[in-house]
């Protein structure tokens, strides 16, 4: 059996803004994926506390959003129906003003009765993220949540994860290279092969770790 | 999905030489009991001897279709590969089982009943039986990843071993509704051809255990040649 | 959230999705009815004969058009990986499946009743008289159809060569429920009509087994 992850013990505090960088392939999305419950582990557990106690993996689900590396999104319905339809599965009440509301940050609130199917790369991108935060979520996951988008978009997306993480939201993030999402990390972790390599720790500057993947990503890049 | 690191002692051979003379055997005292031993049938003559490896086979197919159910199920809730092993091996034996079925009919009923095949409730659920499992290998080789498959086929080999009972039941009542000259019968049996079908039997399940456990073997050191083909992969990567 | 609400949620969104295209219910129906068509080249329909292989062509017809028409219900959710935003939500995974089971059910159903009285024309039998007695082996029939499709459309998804295979895995699995439907259909249409007990019983127990055996490993397929 192939292993994505060797022997990752990991410990994330609420509040933090972590990075996790590498190469494809080393293993960033399939950690992201166990987070979120979409696979498990063959070893090793998950587990999340609240103030020393542990919360049951049902009940956390309800407090993660995830925005993936596909958009997640129904192509035959509109923005709107889209975002009604995760509110109800997530068993939010006023889920049509909620979806309402939702669209406006995102600067889709113009669009919301036109068909996903219409909608360009950085639009989805941006209408998955409004479906991720629905829920009002602790937890938030990014899997190269900036790829596809334009500079302005890339620009967007750095300013509204700053404001989630000031706002007192836990995020995890997988990035690529060295970009503007990056401004709000508080913590950087490399991943290669599926151990990690670096981690700039809780209290730590993470600036070194992400120049320092960025510089060898590029690098091995430039080489290719 | 648990990851079960197995220790194959490649050096044992599977099979223990004395269990393989039992098999064989078992065979040859029950061929002997078929061919020559057991009293001719009055109305259908030296072909009726077939009926004993018909039957034998029917039975022992069935309980190689009841050892898929039993490792699918396993395989869910342990997740641990070798139920997967147990359940390819016991269905393509069970396959097999029925196959001889579905040969020794029509070659018992063309001499007796001057018709190769008909729709009768044995042998038309012999054969509903034989495609359900062929469906269950056909699935197998249509999915790659080793894990994956194995959960599919777990699933579809539950379904199709419940199905089993469903699809006996409803030809019988549909033959009882609509009759037809039924070829599965052995006649009347007399005590020593009650006998001879029991060795039969047993012949037959000392052949279903055999088989299958080469087959889990093999499918053992296949399980295991692919985990060590992907390890080297990775490292010359 | 409660598993019959969570699947009523998923239902709804199919059966939007659904009638927004009307394509596959349209493509469907036309198959059946293409199938009904061409059998008529097969015998000679007079009034006695439709009774006696009427039934059993129609019901092969249903059990053909099913096993093309449901693939489409986890096909459609690999399009933007929607099925892992399904996962995503705190809900119980059978909804997933019990969702797609009714909205299959439904859609089945449709194109049966829609068909049924295209056959009563064309070949001579008289529906109206035991139209309440059909329509009770239909539903007991389309169960079992549905229910079985569902969950072998997601074993399907998984596998290479699908539109192949589904047929392969579900038509003898369902060869029960072509019998007994096919009789119990038979016993209605004849003079006078006389409803199975035992047909219908016994495919109560197909849907009854099927759909506990559904309900107990069918989320192990959506597993990643």
């Amino acid at each position: 059996m192939r292993l994505a992850l060797r022997g990752i013990s990991l410990e994330i505090a609420a509040g933090e803004c972590v990075a996790l960088v590498g190469h494809n392939g080393s293993g960033k999305t399939t950690l992201l994926k166990i987070v979120a419950q979409l696979t498990k582990p063959s070893r090793g557990t998950l587990a999340f506390y609240s103030a020393e106690n542990s919360v049951p993996l049902e009940e956390v689900k309800s407090l993660v959003g995830m925005v993936g590396h596909n958009t997640l999104l129904y192509e035959e319905m509109t923005a709107e129906e889209n975002l009604i339809f995760f509110a109800k599965l997530f068993g939010l009440a006023n889920p049509a003003e909620l979806s309402r509301k939702a669209l406006q940050p995102v600067g889709l609130a113009n669009r919301a009765s036109d068909l996903v199917r219409t909608f360009s790369r950085g639009m989805r991108q941006r209408l998955s993220i409004a479906r991720a935060l629905l829920a009002s979520p602790g937890l938030l996951l990014f899997d190269e949540a900036g790829t596809g988008l334009d500079p302005e978009g890339q620009h967007w997306l750095g300013t509204t994860i700053k404001h989630l993480r000031d706002s007192g939201c836990t995020i995890l993030m997988s990035t690529h290279g060295r970009n503007e999402t990056q401004e709000a990390v508080t913590r950087a972790i490399r991943l290669e092969g599926g151990r990690i390599t670096h981690d700039s720790g809780a209290g730590g500057n993470p600036n070194e770790v992400l120049v320092m993947a960025a510089v060898r990503e590029s690098g091995e890049e430039g080489q290719q | 999905m648990a990851t079960q690191v197995q220790t194959l002692p490649t050096t044992r051979p599977a099979i223990s030489v004395p269990s393989v003379l039992l098999m064989f055997f078992l065979l040859a005292a029950a061929s002997y009991g078929a061919l020559i031993w057991a009293p001719t049938e009055n109305t259908m003559g030296i072909v009726q001897r077939i009926f004993y490896f018909h039957v034998a086979s029917a039975w022992s197919g069935f309980i190689s279709f009841f050892i898929v159910f039993f490792g699918s199920v396993a395989y869910l809730r342990t997740r641990a590969p070798k139920w997967d092993w147990l359940s390819v091996a016991s269905a393509e034996v069970g396959v097999a089982f029925f196959t001889v079925v579905l040969v020794t009919g029509p070659i018992w009923a063309k001499p007796v009943w001057g018709i190769w095949w008909t729709w009768d409730a044995r042998l038309t659920s012999s054969f509903l039986l034989w495609v359900l499992f062929v469906s269950y290998l056909v699935l197998r080789t249509l999915v790659e990843e080793p894990e994956r498959r194995a959960l599919v086929s777990a699933v579809f080999g539950i379904f199709a071993a419940l199905d089993i009972p469903l699809v006996y039941f409803s030809i019988w009542w549909f033959r009882t509704q609509h009759p037809q000259p039924v070829i599965g019968d052995g006649g009347k049996l007399d005590a020593r051809m009650g006998w001879v079908l029991l060795l039969c039997w047993a012949a037959t399940l000392g052949v279903m255990v055999v088989l299958i456990r080469l087959r889990y073997r093999l499918e053992a050191l296949r399980s295991e040649v692919d985990a060590l083909r992907m390890e080297s992969a990775r490292s010359t990567r | 959230m409660t598993l019959a609400r969570a699947t009523s949620v998923i239902l709804a969104k199919e059966l939007r999705t659904e009638f927004r295209s009307r394509q596959l219910l349209g493509t469907t129906a036309v198959f059946v009815l293409i199938v009904i068509v061409l059998f008529s080249f097969t015998f000679n329909p007079t009034s006695t004969e439709s009774r006696r292989f009427g039934p059993g062509l129609l019901w092969l017809a249903f059990l053909f058009a099913g096993s093309l028409m449901l693939q489409s219900s986890f096909l459609r959710e690999q399009t933007n990986d929607t099925l892992a935003a399904l996962r995503l939500a705190p809900i119980d995974p059978f909804s997933i499946i019990a969702g797609k089971m009714a909205a299959n059910f439904l859609f089945l159903l449709l194109v049966e009743v829609i068909l049924l009285p295209v056959f009563a024309v064309l070949y001579n039998v008289a529906i109206l008289p035991v139209l309440p007695q059909l329509l009770l082996v239909l539903v007991m029939g389309t169960i079992g159809l549905a229910a079985t499709g569902t969950v072998f459309s997601a074993v399907a998804a998984q596998a290479r060569l699908r539109e192949l295979l589904l047929p392969l895995l579900l038509l003898p699995v369902l060869a029960p429920v072509l019998i007994a439907s096919t009789e119990a259909t038979i016993g209605v249409l004849q003079d006078p009509s006389e409803l199975s007990l035992v047909w219908l019983t016994f495919l109560a127990c197909f849907d009854l087994i099927f759909l506990t055996a559904a309900w107990m490993v069918g989320e192990y397929l959506l597993e990643e």
